[in-house]
């Protein structure tokens, strides 16, 4: 089958990629693009560890095939900081050590920027029901809920 | 030397710097398994068996090879046959022909999920449509599953082979008992005459798994010269080494492991699956190859810990003393020997100071994947057990439970069951430190109607240990140094590395790089496990600091024209060690580094050592629960993990540990089971059904940090990760206890068996 031509836009930049139908946009991301900081933990939707944000709107890039990003706008981990300035989230849980094996923590860290965008000043049952999506195994979740309150703070100039 | 004594001060031991590897892995640059990319790489995918247990009675891969882009197909028959052989790196007993015959069936499959062929193609996908073109025809042979049919008489056995070890006489006939082992004090079947109330009770757990989110990676390159390169995450880059040298018959210096980071491990990443496949492949096909197991096969086809059952038999005087104990522990091992007996017995009691106790059990093979270490191995499993019953002990003394362990808990001199006489531990001080905790004061609340509210504690002990380590200092010619660190990075090793380089050097930790070094770049370091590297490998970091500050003196003494002896080293600089030695400058460790090339040359130390003296772990945990009588659904409140760490050298990544230890642990109790048909396959390999916990399900995990240093450790550290996944099981079974009078003697706890409990109580 004919690979599929796609222009999209992708961390700020446009993009153009070519992807077989039924590739996945993880494995675009990773193996067309070599954006390799999303990860692949399940396949299924189930860990979150591939989490971006399309149009502003949190999706596991494993369950999004690479054809629909068409006409989108698209933010993965890689274009999180701005320039050699660390997001807030990112500077937050590298001081409240919210990352052991930081395989899980791209998709954290953009399923925070979603949860914040959305609701700057979110409770810590907010914040844990919205990340109930994304699995991290290493942490107990303890000190990300820390990060992620602490961030919202600072965002909010508290 | 040491840093103990309260004369001395830290000044970078026991803060908080954000970790050198940290930045990386928020902006999603660092480099994990399945990151790796190298030049003509091609992609393989592992065939696996759909039955729990057939002969195999030939394999066609024709088909599979006439796929176009298919570069080359391997079978059991494609990797040397190796004698048996125990295996000498890894964690926990192995055996090199078992391993073997684990990574790749030969005339059996023996579980659901066993490779029985490995495909490489030009792309993951032609790989993996080839794959389910290998023909393999099978003869089904009936299974066993749990540990109870597995030990039944006339069972299915799954190793002509295979007599039972350790009794006398030695049976004639072959079954799945692989070994039986005891550890014994005293006499405790006599000694129970003595007790005024006896609890006996049968317990069960079931098998979980590791479930590290990052799936088993490797990137592979044979090249024609016999030289193989490796890039892989792991436990231990070495291991990695040694074992696929041994399961391809290669010399070990003909191969290079690179470890990458590692997403997760807890166990589950101390051996090989993927890497002797891959390496066979790329032999074959002459190509680098890449495989990538999915998160089915990580359920299916690597190792998850034990299931057991556990029987307890623990009396007590009337005043609260224990006099008597008995613990039989029956693992899973999977389905070839090796389940984490021997541990499960020698930690039943280790919290205990008892005269007369004896833990014994037994490795049973099943139907199932063969059991990987986790966390901790077999103390988890033995201490539930334990744990309910000196909870239901302490209920039906009238007594505090925390008050009960307390009467009964091990002291330093304690002789413990399992051989020697504890040292330096710390564990009466979590148990007053839980009596004097405010959660522990706290009143529960009242629970809303059809809630049921109750506090369990718990406590838990784990061996650590030391071993084989090696570690390097560099001072770089601008006056920075580099630590290179024999141990892949679990969960923030680096940074304590770099702490204990930088304390001993007197510098800023800033100044100060850490990284994991190959096998080519670092002296051999056995595994990360155990609860080993802060602490062995500390101590060879820590060591090859010293000698680099030795020599920096020495030089100081070569620029001044005095006696190295005469030259001491303070806040980052070599200063004359008294009036007598002289009026000089102190020079800084970056003025003796620009002139290296003066003094000798460059500034380095490596270091190797055997590390002694590891400093056991001792925990107690209190966990408050919300039990719906509705639902059966169990919530917990509120928890507290209390830990003898020794000297928390990253408090931040020591009260990680903890959390994540004990969230494991909740997980255990609460939800996580392997859940099999009748046809011995697996029915949830998957995150949906296999059920870990996720934020919503949790409080905060509080930490309280109880610091007895370990003294054979330059800064008093102890292993810290793996006690915590101790005491959960316990702590929420006996919260429940307490919140609804139901005891909970199987894991997990889950709302169906819960609610059917309750039902049960009610009459």
């Amino acid at each position: 089958m004919a690979k599929i031509h796609v222009t999209t836009k992708i961390n700020g930049e446009d993009a153009e990629f070519l992807c077989e139908p039924q590739q996945t946009m993880l494995d675009v991301l990773r193996d067309e693009l070599s954006l390799t900081g999303s990860k692949e933990g399940c396949g299924s939707g189930d860990c979150g560890a591939c989490s971006i944000l399309v149009d502003g709107r949190l999706v596991c890039s494993c369950l999004m095939f690479g054809a629909e990003a068409a006409g989108t706008e698209i933010m993965t981990i890689e274009g999180m900081s701005d320039g050699d300035t660390l997001h807030p989230l990112q500077q937050k849980f590298l001081e409240h050590a919210a990352l052991q094996c930081g395989f899980c923590t791209p998709g954290v860290l953009v399923a925070s920027k979603a949860l914040l965008d959305a609701n700057p000043n979110p409770t810590e049952e907010q914040a844990r029901y919205w990340l109930a999506g994304n699995l991290c195994r290493c942490t107990g979740y303890d000190k990300i809920i820390e990060a992620v309150m602490d961030a919202a703070a600072e965002m909010r100039g508290e | 030397m040491n840093y103990l004594g309260k004369d001395v001060e830290l000044k970078v031991v026991g803060t908080r710097p954000i970790r050198p590897d940290g930045v990386e892995k928020v902006n999603g640059r660092a480099s994990f398994g399945a990151d790796v990319a190298v030049s003509g790489m091609i992609h393989a995918k592992v065939v696996r068996s759909p039955h729990a247990h057939a002969r195999i009675k030939s394999i066609d891969t024709s088909k599979a090879e006439a796929v176009k882009g298919v570069q080359a197909v391997i079978t059991g028959a494609d990797l040397p046959d190796i004698p048996s052989e125990e295996a000498f790196v890894g964690e926990g007993p192995a055996n090199f022909r078992e391993m073997s015959h684990n990574v790749i069936a030969r005339d059996k499959v023996l579980y659901d999920g066993h490779a029985v062929a490995a495909v490489a193609a030009n792309t993951a996908a032609i790989a993996e449509e080839a794959a389910r073109l290998v023909e393999v025809e099978y003869e089904v042979l009936p299974h066993v599953i749990s540990v109870e049919e597995a030990m039944a008489d006339g069972a299915p056995v799954l190793h002509e082979d295979m007599f039972t070890q350790g009794v006398d006489p030695k049976p004639t006939k072959a079954s799945n008992i692989a070994k039986r082992v005891e550890f014994k004090l005293g006499d405790s079947n006599a000694a129970f005459a003595k007790a005024d109330v006896i609890v006996e009770r049968q317990y069960t757990t079931q098998p979980v798994h590791q479930a590290y989110i990052e799936p088993h990676a490797c990137v592979v390159s044979y090249n024609p010269d016999g030289q193989a390169q490796i890039w892989c995450s792991s436990q231990g880059q070495f291991m990695v080494r040694a074992f696929c040298a041994k399961l391809l018959g290669m010399d070990i210096a003909s191969i290079r492991v690179m470890p990458m980071e590692i997403g997760g491990g807890f166990g589950g990443k101390t051996l090989v699956y993927l890497e002797p496949l891959a390496l066979a492949l790329s032999k074959k096909s002459g190509r680098p190859v890449k495989m990538v197991m999915s998160r089915e096969e990580v359920f299916r086809g690597s190792g998850p810990t034990s299931g057991g059952t556990i029987n307890v038999k623990i009396g007590a005087t009337k005043n609260g003393r224990i006099v008597a104990a008995e613990c039989e522990t029956i693992l899973q091992a999977g389905a070839f020997p090796g389940s984490p007996v021997g541990p499960a017995c020698m930690t039943a009691f280790a919290c205990y100071d008892l005269a007369d106790v004896t833990a014994f059990g037994y490795d049973v093979v099943s139907n199932r994947p063969k059991v990987a270490a986790y966390r901790a191995p077999g103390a988890p499993i033995s201490t539930f057990a334990v744990e309910s019953a000196v909870d239901e002990l302490a209920q039906k003394l009238g007594m505090d439970p925390a008050e009960f362990r307390l009467i009964n808990a091990a002291k330093n001199e304690t002789k413990a069951a399992y051989g020697p006489t504890l040292k330096d531990i710390g564990y009466v001080e979590t148990l007053e430190a839980t009596v004097a905790s405010e959660h522990y004061k706290s009143d529960l609340g009242e629970a809303p109607k059809g809630k049921r509210r109750g506090r369990g504690v718990a406590s838990g002990f784990w061996f650590n240990i030391g071993g084989e380590s090696s570690g390097a200092t560099y001072v770089n010619e601008d006056g920075t140094v580099s630590v290179v660190s024999g141990n892949p990075d679990i969960g923030g090793s680096r940074a304590s590395m770099g702490m204990m380089a930088a304390e001993v050097l007197g510098i800023d930790v800033s100044r100060v790089r850490t990284t994991v070094g190959d096998t080519a770049s670092v002296g051999y370091s056995f595994l990360t496990g155990g609860s080993r590297v802060t602490f062995a490998t500390g101590m060879a970091v820590t060591q090859s600091a010293e000698e680099v500050r030795d020599d920096m003196c020495r030089r100081a003494a070569l620029i001044w024209e005095i006696d190295a002896e005469a030259v001491e080293w303070r806040d980052g600089a070599a200063h004359p060690a008294g009036e007598n030695a002289g009026k000089f400058d102190p020079l800084s460790l970056s003025d003796i580094a620009a002139k290296s090339g003066r003094t000798g040359g460059p500034i380095s130390a490596k270091c190797s050592i055997n590390a002694q003296g590891a400093g056991p772990g001792y925990a107690t945990h209190i966990c408050d629960v919300e039990v719906d009588e509705e639902t059966g659904h169990v919530a917990v409140l509120r928890y507290t993990a209390i830990q003898d760490v020794g000297k928390a050298i990253h408090p931040a990544y020591v009260e990680g540990q903890m959390q994540g230890g004990a969230v494991q642990g909740i997980g255990w109790a609460l939800n996580e089971e392997y859940i099999y048909n009748k046809d011995g396959g697996l029915d949830n390999p998957g995150f949906l059904d296999y059920r870990v916990p996720v934020a919503s399900d949790l409080p905060m995990i509080e930490t309280q940090l109880i610091e007895v240093p370990n003294p054979r450790h330059p800064f008093g550290a102890k292993g810290v990760g793996e006690v915590p996944i101790v005491p959960p099981m316990a702590a929420v079974a006996n919260a429940i206890s307490s919140a609804t009078g139901v005891r909970m003697p199987n894991l997990p706890m889950s709302p169906p068996r819960m609610r059917a409990a309750l039902d049960a109580a009610k009459g």
